[in-house]
């Protein structure tokens, strides 16, 4: 196992040097001026040039890239051309907030999405299946934005019983921390809850039509155990893949969630960094983004070993 | 370890706020400010936080009359090159610095000196500071400057205390040190900046708040919930549209200024080869344009009424505004007629560039059907702002829409727009006779002498119109019906000085 992790440690490696060679080049190509929206109304010509030069942005894009990246392997993302605060100190003050939101979510979504997926697969065919359908159905077709500003009004200021928005720290208050953090991540865990319920009801499907399930109902198992302990387990493979690679839109779909809910996250960063043209933070975003999407993929790898048993050997 | 204490520190301001309600301030954002030095500062929300935070020489009025704020009293030689301010005495800075003529020469240094600075163009006009006595001050001019007191009365008249800012350096920012009512405890970017009230305030009485938090919170709909919700105390840019709901919720108040700033269709008349089509080449085009808009309507359809139209650099309002030149009807006829006698009775087809979010874009597409009835065919390119921003200083446009937020001066709102090489001419225009009358109109201190000087130049303007100025925006600050005592000013900061809330 720990051979097999290094492996995937390895393959990582250039993987992650092409991230960045993409998103750097990428931004380059971006119109706009990160000095003129720096400079923001007074544009004193002199004060332009001088920041051109301190951020190094007269420099031939190939030497700009080798001093970033070569400084980031040395721990030093730049810094912020907007709030002059370091990347990696930025990054490491929201990566926790996102995590905890993209957690959240993904534990909604898996609660929501995992049950309703075996019950509607073992209920096959009948209201039960049609209902849980329409639902998953309504749950992807529903915007992230739309139902964080209905459940704004709704919850917050029709009924009171969550704030509206705003984050307060987990280390600081749980309780709290985690009142603020509801409405977003049921938001951001509907969607993905059902696409994960349907992914569980095909995988399920098929699981429940194999022989082995019809020799462990023959053996007078009882349901229950037939289909938690035999078919879900089975299922479970491709429901990991998918959850690993929802992942992904999880945290594609934080950045808007963190819009409307004013949660100080990364999706936050990353669009106003965006729209500042502000380099070094886009860069270290999708660069910590990068290597974390391929930290999930291998959690995804060791899961299927510790699942199934037959795809140990190898 | 110090990191700790501002944590522990911020942790029992927060149990001390939620404890007591009333005695914290939260005041909704529509951005997130920048960087917290006002030698660098550069955006709307980071003034909003500084009123707070850090005092100046001079303040304004409501009415934009200047008034003492650090500096007690000033007065000017024969000539205007010589500025002598007398000092409050009595104060100190949050870290405990004495203020004094000595932290002024100090703040005016690195004003002008800092690389990073953005101050030096506002402050280009002093060329000395004398330390007169403990509190009194000096400024010896290159040339006179009517525009320095309003300067001081922004940004560029904030003072920080020296030891912080001899310390800190750049960093600063990182955690300011003024003299202001509240003193800096703690920020998390996008999220909040927490400050809290400054025991050795001169002013300290007039005061309510223990401490003040301000919120950015981007999306106005949202900004809106939160203060529904009682998550927020009161919030600045109320949406325009919003604002009948407002007025019809009891547990809500409002507040309301027009700003001195301006939104316009800036126009390339002579910054490249884009400027080289009939609307750049030939006023009539431009004048025909300006005659097809209606402006009320832009405004009651766009803002439900609640901006002002316009016409000139500021707004009708203003003690500036040229009377002679009221904003125009619409009238289709006159238009045609103008294109017609242009050459062009077809018709003419431009470009114009408007930032892509929704609320410009409605204003454009308004604009776009009025003058299409006139025959100028306009078709929108909505660009992202800091493209938008790019192309039109490289000239890459031939209209572009843009605002300025607008300055106390005048002349912040026309010199460096209109000036033959002005900062952000980004139209190329350049006209002699305008030159001159907008650089006599910001030498001089006699105010008849401006207003002629200005009404003059907008003579001018008016046919030439290298800017189409369409309306200015209306400040619209919501807050909870218990706040009393807040004041709206033209430039659409937040005073606290003498707001409260009842229990």
């Amino acid at each position: 196992m720990l051979a097999f992790i290094g492996r995937r440690l390895l393959i990582a490696i250039p993987t992650i040097i092409l991230i960045s060679i993409f998103v750097f080049t990428l931004q380059k190509l971006l119109p706009g001026d990160p000095v003129l929206v720096l400079a923001g109304e007074e544009r004193d010509p002199a004060v332009l040039e001088y920041l051109r030069e301190q951020y190094r942005l007269n420099d031939p894009i190939i030497v700009q890239y080798f001093t970033w990246i070569g400084n980031a392997l040395q721990g030093d993302l730049g810094i912020s051309l907007r709030t002059q605060q370091p990347v990696l100190e930025l990054i490491a003050q929201k990566l926790p907030v996102t995590i905890q939101l993209a957690t959240m979510a993904l534990v909604i979504a898996i609660v929501i999405g995992v049950p309703a997926g075996v019950l509607s697969a073992y209920k096959k065919g009948t209201w039960i299946d049609w209902v849980a359908n329409v639902v998953a159905l309504s749950g992807l077709s529903v915007p992230n934005f739309w139902l964080g500003i209905m459940m704004i009004l709704l919850i917050s200021v029709q009924l009171g019983w969550l704030p509206a928005s705003g984050y307060q720290p987990f280390s600081e208050d749980p309780l709290q921390s985690i009142k603020t953090m509801l409405m977003p991540a049921f938001v951001l865990g509907t969607g993905i809850a059902a696409t994960l319920m349907r992914h569980t009801r095909s995988a399920m499907l098929s699981v429940l039509k194999s022989d082995y399930i019809r020799t462990a109902r023959a053996k007078g198992l009882a349901e229950r155990v037939v289909l938690v302990k035999h078919a879900l387990r089975n299922a479970l493979v491709p429901i990991v893949t998918v959850t690993t690679l929802l992942f992904g839109e999880l945290l594609a779909g934080a950045v808007l969630t963190e819009q409307i809910f004013t949660i100080p996250g990364f999706g936050k960063l990353v669009v106003d960094a965006v729209f500042n043209r502000d380099y070094a933070v886009v860069q270290g975003i999708v660069l910590c983004t990068g290597v974390a999407f391929i930290f999930m993929n291998l959690l995804a790898d060791v899961a299927y070993r510790v699942l199934n048993p037959r795809m140990r050997d190898r | 370890m110090a990191k700790t204490k501002t944590v522990v520190l911020a942790l029992a301001f927060g149990l001390a706020a939620s404890a007591a309600g009333a005695q914290d301030l939260r005041i909704g954002l529509q951005d997130d400010a920048d960087v917290l030095d006002p030698d660098q500062g550069r955006t709307f929300v980071g003034r909003i936080v500084f009123d707070s935070l850090c005092d100046k020489l001079v303040d304004i009025t409501p009415d934009l009359e200047i008034v003492p704020q650090l500096a007690t009293g000033w007065e000017w030689s024969e000539d205007g090159l010589i500025l002598t301010m007398t000092l409050r005495e009595g104060v100190v800075f949050h870290d405990g610095t004495p203020f004094n003529a000595e932290a002024v020469a100090a703040n005016i240094d690195r004003s002008q000196n800092l690389p990073e600075s953005r101050r030096a163009s506002e402050l280009s006009s002093i060329t000395g500071v004398e330390v007169v006595d403990e509190f009194t001050i000096r400024f010896t001019l290159g040339a006179p400057d009517a525009t320095l007191l309003a300067q001081l009365s922004d940004r560029a008249g904030m003072m920080i205390s020296p030891t912080a800012a001899e310390a800190a350096g750049l960093d600063f920012g990182l955690n300011p040190v003024c003299s202001g009512p509240y003193q800096f405890v703690e920020r998390i970017q996008q999220d909040r900046i927490v400050l809290s009230r400054f025991a050795d305030y001169w002013n300290a009485d007039a005061y309510a708040f223990e401490t003040v938090t301000f919120l950015p919170i981007p999306d106005t709909t949202v900004r809106l919930a939160n203060l529904r919700a009682g998550d927020l105390d009161m919030l600045e840019r109320l949406s325009a549209t919003d604002v009948a709901s407002v007025r019809g919720d009891d547990a809500l108040a409002m507040a309301e200024a027009t700003s001195l700033g301006y939104q316009a269709m800036t126009i390339n008349v002579g910054n490249g080869d884009e400027a080289n089509g009939p609307l750049g080449m030939d006023a009539r085009v431009r004048q025909a344009l300006s005659l097809s808009i209606d402006r009320n309507v832009v405004n009651q359809v766009v803002f439900e009424g609640a901006f002002a139209p316009g016409n000139q650099p500021w707004p009708p309002t203003s003690p500036w505004y040229n009377d002679a030149f009221p904003i125009p009807e619409r009238d289709v006829e006159a238009a045609r007629a103008l294109l017609a006698e242009a050459g062009y009775p077809d018709g003419v087809d431009i470009r114009v560039q408007v930032a892509n979010n929704p609320v410009q874009l409605q204003v454009m597409q308004v604009i776009q059907a009025m003058a299409g009835e006139a025959g100028i065919r306009i078709s929108l390119e909505a660009k992202e702002f800091a493209t938008l921003l790019s192309d039109q200083t490289a000239g890459a446009y031939q209209a572009s829409q843009v605002g300025w937020s607008g300055r106390v001066d005048p002349d912040g709102n026309i010199h460096q727009f209109l000036t033959t090489g002005g900062g952000i001419n980004d139209s190329g225009y350049s006209n002699a006779e305008v030159d001159r009358l907008l650089n006599e109109a910001r030498v001089s201190n006699d105010i008849d002498a401006r207003r002629a000087a200005y009404n003059a130049a907008s003579e001018i303007l008016m046919s030439d119109l290298p800017i189409v100025y369409l309306y200015h925006p209306v400040w619209i600050w919501a807050m909870d019906a218990d706040i009393e005592g807040f004041v709206a000013y033209p430039d659409g900061m937040i005073r606290l000085a003498g707001v409260t809330m009842a229990e």
